[in-house]
């Protein structure tokens, strides 16, 4: 699909009728164009119509307690912002994505190693590292903020099925996986739409064998 | 000081709790106010359930797609933009998406969409009188469309069709297809004031 027909793709994204590839370049488009948000912000407020036209049977009352108690079981990944000293500019490492930049972060995952017994440092391909406890796992890395609209994702990949193990935002951050790994799996990251996905859908930005 | 005081006394704190607008909802959400998340399934439990039942004519797969969609609000909601769009559109997008995405998983749209379910029984809720006269000013509105506009929308919106699936389906380039959804849109929003 060429440039010049991009605008056209508002009415079919503001139903959530385009194809992911299709989604996926007119999410970037958006982040950028001038008068696209503002037209898909008019198609919605159309399509949202639809939805209050539907009928159908009432939710089960137990509906609305088992989205609080998941709410509540859920929490985003503690991410912990890395404190000042332990950055310093050091070689990055370009990702094939060219979206992530990975600064030193020997120095520290060297502390660590030195901190505890039985923790294992992995460098991830892409940028940063991945720091493994028992069946505990950080990823630790320097990335670029998420644009609008996205976020990163990290998965843990258990005989090729990935699953979702916590979502970020980048800067500097160590982020605590929120499943357990084993040896053999993948821990990988990607980038979503905001509120992350149960699949990946972004390319593999940073990944590790464990 | 005064001003203060007299704030307080014009805006007790009750009262603003209870009519926290839909924005200061997602607000407190995005602060992590697990009450907020309740009294927002409170306002759009029962039309995102009922867009997602529409959409998937499954009740574990509707519950399923109104929990993500709560959960992706819970985890995003201080992300929430008002110039994109309004809260309740922003609730309805996202649970419309997690609908279709989990109907084009499951391959199960090859049910007929275009078919009106049965009105639900029921009138007990209080609201019940305003939204059904809600419900039926859009359908109005809809039916007033262009036919081949309205058939468009609703494959799209309750089929869950893919823009190219569409163009297929009905035998027509996707020039068509995007120029009809476009101005059935357009059409829809200016029939119908968002409630």
């Amino acid at each position: 699909m060429g440039e010049p027909d991009i605008h056209d793709l508002a009415a079919a994204y503001a139903l959530n009728a385009l194809e992911p590839e299709d989604r996926w370049t007119y999410e970037r488009h958006l982040d950028h164009c001038e008068r696209c948000p503002d037209e898909v912000a008019r198609l919605r407020a159309g399509a949202v119509q639809l939805g209050y036209a539907a009928t159908g049977p009432e939710p089960r009352p137990e509906l609305r307690d088992r989205i609080l108690r998941a709410a509540r079981e859920e929490r985003m990944a503690p991410v912990t912002p890395l404190r000042r000293r332990w950055l310093f500019p050091a070689t990055a490492v370009a990702a094939a994505a060219a979206t992530v930049a990975a600064v030193g972060l020997g120095l520290w995952a060297n502390s660590l190693r030195n901190d505890v017994d039985g923790r294992r440092v992995v460098a991830m391909q892409g940028g940063g590292s991945l720091v493994i406890s028992g069946d505990e796992a950080s990823i630790v890395a320097c990335v670029d903020r998420a644009p609008a609209e996205k976020t990163y994702e990290a998965w843990v990949i258990e005989n090729k099925v990935p699953r979702p193990a916590g979502l970020f935002r980048g800067g500097c951050v160590m982020v605590p996986l929120m499943r357990p790994v084993e040896r053999g799996d993948t821990v990988a990251v990607t980038l979503e739409a905001k509120g992350g996905s149960n699949v990946p859908k972004g390319e593999i930005l940073m990944s590790a064998n464990v | 000081m005064s001003e203060y005081a007299l704030a307080l006394a014009a805006f007790p704190e009750r009262r603003r709790v209870r009519e926290r607008s839909n924005e200061q909802l997602l607000e407190a959400i995005g602060a992590g106010d697990e009450a907020a998340l309740g009294a927002l399934y409170d306002r759009f439990g029962r039309v995102a359930y009922g867009v997602a039942f529409r959409i998937l004519r499954d009740q574990a797969l509707a519950e399923d797609a109104v929990q993500e969609a709560f959960l992706a609000i819970w985890r995003s909601a201080d992300a929430y933009r008002r110039e994109r769009a309004t809260p309740s559109t922003w609730v309805l997008t996202l649970v419309h998406r997690r609908a279709v995405d989990l109907v084009r998983r499951e391959d199960r749209r090859r049910a007929e969409p275009l078919d009106e379910q049965p009105e639900a029984a029921g009138g007990d809720v209080p609201e019940e009188a305003a939204v059904r006269a809600g419900r039926v000013e859009v359908q109005t509105a809809l039916r007033s469309l262009p036919s081949d506009q309205r058939q468009a929308l609703e494959l799209a919106y309750y089929g869950g069709y893919t823009q190219s699936e569409l163009a297929e389906r009905l035998g027509v380039p996707l020039g068509t297809v995007k120029s009809r959804m476009f101005a059935g849109l357009n059409r829809l929003r200016e029939l119908v004031s968002e409630p």
